[in-house]
């Protein structure tokens, strides 16, 4: 269709008025919609239906867009204003409307950090690589963050989020890379033995000790990581050419020392004491990163610790494995000693491990890299380390991460901390809002009441029938006939091939029987709505099912899991574990199943995406992925009507992108306009009386995978 | 040289297999042979499970029968079956049935990939009584004098459905392989490929760096056999960093960030 005639400025001024609500937001529309008015049509729509999308997310940010957009249009490829718009709103999601509008305010630097972007390497999307070359390295196993500069509090690396020194993407993630190495190798090569932080405060010049001990410490480290990693060194040269660094041949020759393979920190410590009055220190290599003393001492002090505290309480469990009947005093009394055992590979020059009575322990890995990190901060296991846990402080606690509790996290500042982050589909701006719901996982308490069997009692006829309907579905060896190959003869087939032969016809090959195994492979979630909307007869009803179809379940062999969702707006989306794939069909997961009791509202997406991810790291060669609704998505925030049918439709898409397979049982009989719509012609079912619903869901779930 | 048909049973290994002991496992297998005990290798994949069942039946002078197990593997393919001569049925042994009757070693490999009724055969085998029921020929063989049954089974399959049930495990003598030390390893590539001792302690470190990759990301790290297939990559004049990254980082994984990650490991350890 060819564009039509250019929309006068009072066009415009409406469609303006209407996408802005004037109304009640009182923004004039008169002055950019005469701007508006001189372009051309096509420009015209472009910018007006880019100005609906971002009016979607903020007025104020689509009424600062109109005005910025018209001198951006001459300067900038679509492409680019279309992105400049998206990060605008993204980074209004994140940090709401005075970051966001100084982003549409600034189309200039928005253009410069793109072309930063473009060839620059982000963070974000090398975290993945870098983290497993982290990992690799030898070591206590390194997190990796984002942060202003390049540091390391000795357990987690912090980059910056993008580098853009170098001139291409290439260098600037070897750039990365290079930091890596450089933070790791503080902790390989034992940057953290000397207790610095106390160092630095007894200096009368700190601000000069600490860059040129840095610098004597980088030339030690770098040594190193020649050693080890000849190719990352050479990159690591390569880097400096690029940005012209050269070192004069004075330092080269004082800093010689410290390049051999025997010096250690003291000695670089040592220097910089030597040379503290007379020198000041060359400028850092970009891939040095900063030293910051006083974090690591943090993490140094508190690893320290719990570190201690753990090994006490493996050993306390490796002697229990190896003999069954130990006493607490005999425990005490177990001589554990550390041994050296020489390793050249290993930057001591030994590595440590653990002995009981003369004899080496066989140690798990968990156990192992315990001993890496203790060794890495000390140089050795001291003797108290060694001593068995008393009674009283064993805790085995110790040696797992502590998990924050949903609810306590839910109340605190820090609230998204450690919450899984799902991006969520906005209709109106054609575009995922990223990071949007923080999800988390609890875990519906049990409640041991007679539901489980009142229900069993209830339903005993029906579900005597659904085990044999679904037993008959279980894997069966079936006997296949005439085949090429097989375990046994077909003695029918050799008796007619035999008669054939004499025939004077050909004779058939297909003469052996085959045992032949069909394999159901199923994988399936049941993902159940418990939001506030199903109180009374439906959740009644929902657990009736629950308890029905768990029983059937069982005697079929499927694996599957059961979870609930709710939410209250996008911050609190909460998923409740009732059973997972690990978990047995025992009585406390129909306690759960008794326990479980409407919550908030009805957001899907999340509860789609979280789900499907679980679906996703089981074997299997189906996976289904059940939801058991009462109607409508629906929350709080604006995840109501077409945003969140349009939310939930995506989720599904994206699912069935990773091959699951999404079906839908309802009990509102009015879902047909909306559920063909996200799940498709055949993908859902309405049962249109609850009482019904447990009647049913198993039934469902049966023809479902014949 | 033109190739040789041979039967299962004739084979012999005539030339000593390279094999480094890296603790008494030559000991226990030959105290165990003694004793008519079946012998159950546990350990990763590439780590030296069958060179060394090849090197005992070298050292025992005994033939070897390997039958590496897959998930269509039944019974009558180790036990035997009929076929069909001329109008006639006739039974045909199997690999195991053979190792019984002419006292050979049958080593069946990866013995949890094959199906469960194979068990039905091995267990009577595994036990004192050492007989091997052929249903359908309604005979039961007593095992010859040198018949020796081992089984190999890397436990770094989490599977459940691939684990070994305790009621076979507990017939077995467990002989649990893996990778040797640097040291060792290094000089295991040395005497497999004649590289340079630089280069195989840089592969055992390369190896040593996918092996801390297990467990975030990797199934397992580079086996030794991997190692060897690089190290004679590079011997043939490939780079270091392109032999470790189609003979060691494609052969352990798919996922492209892994890929890349390994590649850059590589590329900075040569």
């Amino acid at each position: 269709m060819p564009p039509g005639k250019p929309l006068t400025t009072g066009q415009i001024e409406a469609q303006l008025d209407d996408y802005l609500e004037v109304e009640f937001s009182f923004l004039k529309t008169v002055a950019p919609a005469a701007v508006l008015a001189t372009l051309k049509r096509q420009e015209q729509d472009y910018i007006i239906d880019w100005v609906k999308r971002v009016a979607s997310t903020n007025i104020q940010l689509a009424y600062q867009f109109i005005n910025q957009a018209v001198t951006a249009l001459d300067q900038l490829d679509r492409r680019t204003i279309e992105a400049w718009a998206l990060y605008a709103m993204d980074i209004y999601d994140q940090r709401g409307l005075h970051p966001a509008l100084a982003i549409i305010q600034n189309v200039e630097r928005f253009v410069k950090e793109s072309h930063e972007r473009a060839f620059g390497s982000v963070l974000e999307e090398e975290i993945g690589i870098l983290l497993h070359f982290a990992h690799g390295l030898s070591g206590r196993k390194l997190k990796i963050e984002s942060a202003e500069t390049a540091y390391t509090d000795s357990e987690t690396v912090f980059l910056p989020p993008v580098t853009t020194l170098l001139a291409n993407r290439n260098d600037n993630f070897l750039c990365y890379k290079a930091m890596v190495a450089c933070l790791w190798a503080q902790s390989r090569f034992g940057t953290f033995r000397i207790p610095l932080n106390e160092i630095l405060g007894q200096q009368q010049h700190p601000e000069k000790f600490l860059p040129l001990f840095h610098a004597f410490e980088s030339v030690r480290l770098e040594a190193g990581i020649k050693r080890e990693l000849p190719g990352l060194f050479r990159d690591m040269v390569h880097i400096k050419q690029q940005l012209a660094i050269a070192e004069d041949d004075s330092w080269l020759e004082l800093t010689r020392a410290l390049r051999s393979p025997g010096a250690t920190v003291s000695d670089a410590l040592s220097m910089t004491h030597q040379h503290i009055m007379q020198l000041v220190a060359p400028s850092p290599a970009v891939y040095h990163g900063i030293l910051r003393p006083e974090l690591i001492e943090i993490c140094l002090r508190a690893r320290l610790e719990k570190e201690k505290a753990a090994l006490r309480s493996a050993l306390i469990q490796m002697a229990d494995d190896m003999q069954s009947d130990v006493t607490e005093s005999d425990r005490q009394s177990l001589k554990f000693k550390a041994k050296r055992t020489e390793d050249p590979a290993e930057p001591d020059g030994y590595r440590m491990s653990i002995t009981l009575d003369d004899q080496p322990l066989p140690l798990p890995p968990d156990i192992e890299s315990l001993l890496t990190s203790i060794q890495q901060d000390l140089g050795d296991i001291p003797d108290d380390y060694l001593v068995p846990a008393g009674p009283g402080d064993y805790d085995p606690d110790y040696i797992k991460e502590q998990e924050a509790d949903p609810d306590e996290v839910w109340q605190g500042t820090y609230h998204e901390d450690g919450a899984f982050l799902y991006k969520e589909w906005d209709y109106q701006r054609q575009h995922y809002r990223k990071n949007w719901c923080a999800v988390r996982e609890k875990t519906v308490g049990p409640v041991y009441d007679d539901f489980v069997s009142k229900t069993l009692s209830r339903y005993s006829g029906l579900i005597k029938h659904l085990r044999k309907t679904f037993e008959a579905m279980r894997d069966e060896d079936k006997l296949l006939k005439r085949q090429v190959n097989g375990d046994g003869i077909d003695i029918d087939a050799l008796i007619e091939a035999l008669a054939d032969a004499r025939d004077g016809s050909e004779m058939s090959d297909r003469l052996f029987t085959h045992m032949h195994r069909a394999e159901r492979n199923i994988a399936v979630i049941f993902m159940v709505d418990m939001s506030g909307s199903t109180k009374g007869w439906i959740n009644d009803a929902e657990r009736e099912s629950l308890i029905l179809l768990s029983e059937t379940m069982e005697s079929l062999g499927d694996r599957y899991a059961i979870y609930g969702f709710s939410g209250m707006a996008r911050k609190r989306c909460e998923i409740f574990k009732i059973k997972s794939f690990d978990e047995n069909y025992d009585n406390e997961v129909k306690a759960r199943i008794s326990g479980i009791q409407p919550q908030d509202y009805t957001r899907m997406g999340f509860a789609i995406r979280h789900l499907s991810h679980k679906l996703n790291e089981v074997a299997a060669t189906t996976r289904i992925l059940i939801t058991i609704s009462d109607g409508k998505p629906d929350d709080y925030d604006n995840y109501r009507g077409q945003y969140g049918i349009e939310d939930t439709r995506r989720a599904l898409m994206e699912a069935r992108r990773d091959s699951i397979h999404p079906y839908c049982i309802t009990i509102d009989t009015e879902a047909k306009d909306y559920l063909t719509y996200m799940y498709g012609d055949a993908g859902y079912t309405v049962v249109d009386e609850v009482r019904k619903l447990p009647l049913k869901v198993s039934d469902i779930y049966r023809r479902l995978t014949t | 040289m033109g190739t040789r048909a041979l039967k299962t049973e004739e084979y012999f290994i005539e030339t000593e297999p390279y094999y480094e002991s890296v603790g008494d496992e030559i000991a226990i297998f030959e105290a165990a042979y003694k004793q008519k005990l079946p012998i159950l290798l546990k350990g990763p994949t590439g780590c030296g499970k069958t060179r060394f069942m090849e090197y005992m039946a070298w050292r025992l002078k005994k033939s070897i029968i390997t039958v590496s197990c897959h998930d269509d593997l039944t019974a009558s393919d180790l036990v035997g079956r009929f076929l069909i001569k001329g109008g006639e049925t006739t039974w045909v042994d199997g690999p195991l049935a053979r190792a019984v009757r002419t006292g050979a070693i049958c080593y069946l490999d990866e013995i949890v990939e094959a199906r469960k009724d194979t068990m039905v055969v091995i267990h009577p085998l595994a036990d004192d009584r050492r007989v091997l029921p052929i249903e359908k020929l309604g005979e039961i063989v007593q095992a010859r004098d040198g018949f020796c049954l081992a089984i190999s089974y890397n436990p770094g399959y989490q599977s459940v459905l691939k684990d070994l049930k305790q009621s076979t495990r507990q017939r077995f003598i467990a002989l649990q392989f893996n990778y040797p030390n640097s040291e060792l390893e290094t000089g295991i590539i040395i005497k497999e490929t004649g590289v340079t001792p630089e280069l195989a302690a840089k592969l055992v470190k390369f190896a040593v760096m996918t092996r801390n990759l297990k467990g975030s990301g990797l199934e397992e790290g580079a086996s030794t056999r991997l190692l060897v297939h690089a190290a004679k990559l590079i011997g043939e004049g490939v780079t270091p960093v392109l032999a470790c990254h189609t003979a060691i980082a494609q052969a352990l994984t798919d996922d492209h960030e892994m890929l890349a990650a390994i590649n850059e490991l590589s590329s900075s350890l040569f």
